[in-house]
C-alpha cells in the first residue's frame, strides 16, 4: 500500500511540474525520465536477468540516431519515428543476444564493452556520411507543442517523455510481475534448476536483451528531440559506464530504484562540478574525482543502492 | 517556422517563470560592479586535457580583476564542465543563460558541444565568442551572426600550404594523407582552395585513415607510388609520426608539410626521429614557450610573470595556457572597448570590429583582425621548416 502510495504522489509530482518549473529545469527533468528509462531496460537486464551489459549506450544510440535520421532524412514526425528507431534496437538487442547465450558473466559484459567501444566511431564512419552526418552530426528540429496544446518546447518534451516513461514502467512492472518475471528471476537465480522447471532459458534470454533494448532505443530517440542534436560524441563509452553506475546506486532488480539511479547519474556530476570550488582552484580540473569520492560515499551507506537503503529503513520501522 | 515561433513562446514565458529583474533587460548579466560571463569547458571525460585552458582564463580574469576590473566592473566567469558530452553542454549552456543569466559565452570548447549549442545561442541573441575549435563551419556570419571563431581553421592552414606550393613548385604533384573526420576533411577543403579552381588537379592522390587503424604504413606507400612529390600530412600526433618514419624510411623525396596539430617536437617528431623529420614544413601562429628565441621577447616575459604568479612552473610551455592566455586578453580588449554599453549587440560589435590587434604571445607581425564579415580573428600564420633540432620560421606573415 504504502508502495502504491508513494508511486502516486511522485507520479502527481512529475507531472505537475511543468506548471512551476521554468525551462532549463524542465530540461533536466527530461533528461532524468530519459535515463530512467534507459536504467529501467538495463535494470530488467542485469537486475532481474542476471546478464551484464557494459553496452546500452550503443543501444541508446542507435535509437537516438535512427530516429533523427527518419526525422531529418525522411521528414518523419517523431511519433513515428521513434517508435521505428525503437524496433529496430529491439530487432538488435535480440539478435545480440543469441551470442551472449554463450557468453557468462564476465565474458558477455567485455563483449557488450566492445560495442560501447565501437559504437562512436561507427557513428562517424565515412561511407554512412549521408545518413549520420559523420563526425559533424545531426540537428533535429524541436517537435511542435503536444496535442496542439499551447505548450511551450520545454514543456512539451517533459510531458511526452513522462507519459513514455509511466507506460514502460507499467509495462515492466506488468511483465515482472507475472510468469515472465518469475522465469527471468530464475534464470538469474539458478538456471539449471529453471530449465528442469521447463522455462525456455535461450529464449528468454534473447526477448530479455531485446526488451532491454528496446527501452534504450525509446531513451535514445527522446533524447535526440530533447537535445536537438546527437553527434559521435554524445554516445561514447561514459554514456555506457553511467548506466551501469545508475542501476548500481539506484538498486539493482528494483523498478524505483532506476529513478533514484537516473537522478545520480543526472545532477551529481554536476555538484561535483561546483564542489570542486572549494577544493581550491587547482581542483577545477578534478571534478571526476569528486564524483568518484561521492560515489564510493554511496556506495558504502547504501550497499544495496538507494532503493535498498530504502527498504531496510522500512523493515527497521515495522519491527520498531 | 512553427517549431521556432513556438521555441520563442516558450522562450517567454521561461523568462516570466525565471523572475528576471526588469532593469537588466538590455544589459543582461551585467550590473554596475559585475559582468557575468559563462562557459562550458571539459574539466572531465575523453577531452579533459583541455580543461586548463578554462583554468588559465579564470587566473586571468583573477588577476584583471585584483588591479580593478574593466571600468570599475569584475569579471566573473562561470565556467562549467560539460564532460565534451553534446547533451550535458545544452543544459550547461541553458543554464548559464537562464538561472545565471551570462551576458556571454566566452571561448567553449570543442566542436560538437559548440555545434549543439550554436543554433539555440543565434536564436536567443547570446554572443558565443571565441568559440575554441579548428572548424571552419564557425565562421559563418551569414548563418549565425551571434558565433564568432578564435583560431586559425584548418581551411586556412591547408590554404597558406596550397600558396605555398604555388609559389615553390609550380608543377607540384601532391599527395595527400588525411584523418577520417571533419579535421580532416576541412583540410582537404582548405589545401583545394589555396591551389585555386583551376590547378586542383595538382592534388593526384588522396587517402585517409581511421583513428582506429594500428598503423598508416600502406596508405604512405600507396600515396608514394602515385609519383608525388608533395606530401602533406592533415593527421593527428600518432599518426603524423608513422607517417614522417615512414615517408622516410621509404625513401620517397617529397617536400612534406604537416599541420600544427602534429608539431611538437617531445611528443611527434622524436617519436618520428629527429633525421627523419629533418626538412619538415608547417606553420604556426604561437610562440612556442620552450624555444630559447623568445627568451627577452617583451611578450613572452608578460606571459612568463603571468604564469609565475598565478600558474604552477609546468604550465608554462603548455600550448593550451598560451592559449587561454590569449584568448582571455583579448577578451578583456573586447570588453574595454564596449565602454560603458555592456548591451550583447554592442560586445558582438565590438568583437568583430577590432583591427590589427597584437596579443603576447602571436608571432612578431600577426594581428587580430575581425568585421561583420570576417569571424575568423586569427588568419594569419608563418611558415617554419624543422632543421633536425628545432622548428625555424621562414618567409613573411602569410593569409589564408
Amino acid at each position: 500500500m504504502a508502495s502504491r502510495l508513494a508511486w502516486g504522489l511522485a507520479v502527481v509530482f512529475a507531472a505537475s511540474a511543468p506548471f512551476w518549473m521554468s525551462g532549463y529545469h524542465l530540461y533536466q527533468g527530461a533528461q532524468v525520465l530519459i535515463y530512467a528509462i534507459a536504467l529501467l531496460g538495463l535494470n530488467l537486464l542485469t537486475g532481474y536477468n542476471g546478464q551484464l551489459s557494459l553496452g546500452h549506450g550503443a543501444f541508446f544510440a542507435i535509437g537516438g540516431y535512427g530516429a533523427s535520421i527518419l526525422i531529418v532524412k525522411l521528414g518523419l514526425p517523431y511519433y513515428v519515428a521513434i517508435p521505428l528507431a525503437s524496433a529496430v534496437c529491439f530487432v538488435a538487442g535480440f539478435l545480440f543476444g543469441f551470442p551472449a547465450l554463450r557468453f557468462g558473466g564476465l565474458y558477455l559484459a567485455l563483449a557488450t564493452f566492445a560495442l560501447a567501444v565501437a559504437t562512436p566511431q561507427l557513428l562517424a564512419f565515412k561511407r554512412l556520411d549521408f545518413l549520420t552526418g559523420g563526425s559533424e552530426g545531426l540537428h533535429v528540429p524541436k517537435p511542435g507543442p503536444l496535442l496542439g496544446l499551447p505548450l511551450s518546447v520545454d514543456q512539451s518534451v517533459y510531458w511526452l517523455c513522462l507519459a513514455v516513461a509511466i507506460a514502460l514502467f507499467a509495462i515492466a512492472a506488468n511483465l515482472l510481475r507475472g510468469r515472465v518475471g518469475r522465469a527471468l528471476v530464475a534464470i538469474r537465480d539458478h538456471p539449471i534448476a529453471a530449465e528442469s522447471m521447463g522455462v525456455d532459458a535461450a529464449l528468454y534470454k534473447t526477448i530479455c536483451f531485446g526488451i532491454s533494448a528496446f527501452y534504450a532505443g525509446v531513451a535514445g530517440g527522446l533524447d535526440a528531440i530533447a537535445v536537438g542534436f546527437v553527434s559521435p560524441e554524445s554516445f561514447g563509452l561514459a554514456l555506457s559506464l553511467a548506466f551501469l553506475v545508475g542501476i548500481v546506486i539506484g538498486g539493482l532488480a528494483s523498478l524505483g530504484g532506476v529513478i533514484f539511479g537516473a537522478l545520480f547519474i543526472e545532477f551529481v556530476p554536476n555538484y561535483a562540478d561546483q564542489l570542486t570550488v572549494y577544493f581550491g582552484e587547482n581542483a577545477k580540473a578534478l571534478p571526476g574525482a569528486v564524483y568518484g569520492v561521492m560515489m564510493i560515499a554511496m556506495m558504502a551507506v547504501a550497499p544495496m543502492g538507494i532503493a535498498g537503503l530504502f527498504r531496510s529503513l522500512a523493515q527497521r520501522l515495522r519491527k520498531a | 517556422m512553427t517549431t521556432r515561433r513556438t521555441f520563442l513562446s516558450g522562450a517567454a514565458a521561461g523568462f516570466a517563470a525565471g523572475l528576471l529583474p526588469a532593469r537588466a533587460a538590455d544589459m543582461p548579466g551585467v550590473t554596475d560592479k559585475e559582468i557575468k560571463i559563462g562557459q562550458t569547458m571539459p574539466y572531465s571525460g575523453p577531452a579533459s586535457a583541455y580543461g586548463v585552458i578554462g583554468k588559465t582564463e579564470t587566473a586571468y580574469f583573477k588577476m584583471i580583476n585584483e588591479q580593478g576590473g574593466i571600468n570599475g566592473r569584475m569579471i566573473n566567469l562561470i565556467s562549467l564542465d560539460d564532460a565534451y558530452s553534446p547533451p550535458k553542454t545544452v543544459e550547461q549552456t541553458r543554464r548559464l543563460i537562464e538561472q545565471e543569466q551570462v551576458a556571454f559565452l566566452f571561448n567553449p570548447l570543442g566542436t560538437p558541444p559548440c555545434l549543439a549549442t550554436r543554433e539555440y545561442l543565434n536564436q536567443k541573441g547570446v554572443p558565443q565568442l571565441f568559440v575554441a575549435t579548428g572548424a571552419a563551419t564557425f565562421s559563418d556570419p551569414e548563418h549565425f551572426k551571434w558565433t564568432v571563431g578564435f583560431q586559425p581553421n584548418y581551411q586556412t592552414e591547408a590554404g597558406i600550404f596550397g600558396k605555398h606550393i604555388l609559389a615553390t613548385k609550380p608543377n607540384a604533384k601532391i599527395a595527400v594523407l588525411y584523418q577520417n573526420d571533419g579535421f580532416g576533411k576541412d583540410y582537404l577543403i582548405g589545401l583545394r582552395a589555396g591551389l585555386g579552381a583551376d590547378k586542383a588537379g595538382m592534388l593526384i592522390k588522396e587517402a585517409s585513415y581511421e583513428t582506429s587503424e594500428p598503423t598508416v604504413d600502406s596508405q604512405v606507400a600507396s600515396l608514394q607510388g602515385s609519383g608525388a612529390d608533395v606530401f602533406v600530412i592533415a593527421a593527428t600526433p600518432k599518426f603524423a609520426a608513422q607517417a614522417i618514419r615512414k615517408s622516410f624510411d621509404l625513401g620517397w623525396d617529397a617536400a612534406r608539410y604537416v599541420t600544427d596539430v602534429s608539431i611538437s617536437i617531445a611528443s611527434v617528431l622524436k617519436a618520428a626521429g629527429f633525421d627523419k623529420a629533418k626538412g619538415l614544413i608547417t606553420a604556426n601562429y604561437g610562440k612556442d614557450a620552450s624555444d630559447p628565441r623568445w627568451k627577452d621577447d617583451p611578450g613572452f616575459k608578460q606571459y612568463k610573470d603571468f604564469v609565475d604568479k598565478q600558474m604552477s612552473a609546468k604550465d608554462l610551455v603548455d600550448s593550451n595556457v598560451i592559449y587561454g592566455y590569449d584568448a582571455a586578453i583579448c577578451l578583456v580588449h573586447v570588453l574595454k572597448q564596449c565602454g560603458a554599453d555592456l548591451s550583447r549587440e554592442n560586445i558582438l560589435r565590438q568583437a568583430t570590429s577590432l583591427k590589427d590587434f597584437d596579443l603576447p604571445m602571436l608571432l612578431p607581425g600577426i594581428k587580430i583582425n575581425t568585421s561583420s564579415s570576417n569571424y575568423s580573428p586569427i588568419r594569419q600564420m608563418q611558415l617554419q621548416s624543422f632543421n633536425g633540432a628545432s622548428w625555424e620560421l621562414f618567409g613573411d606573415v602569410l593569409q589564408g
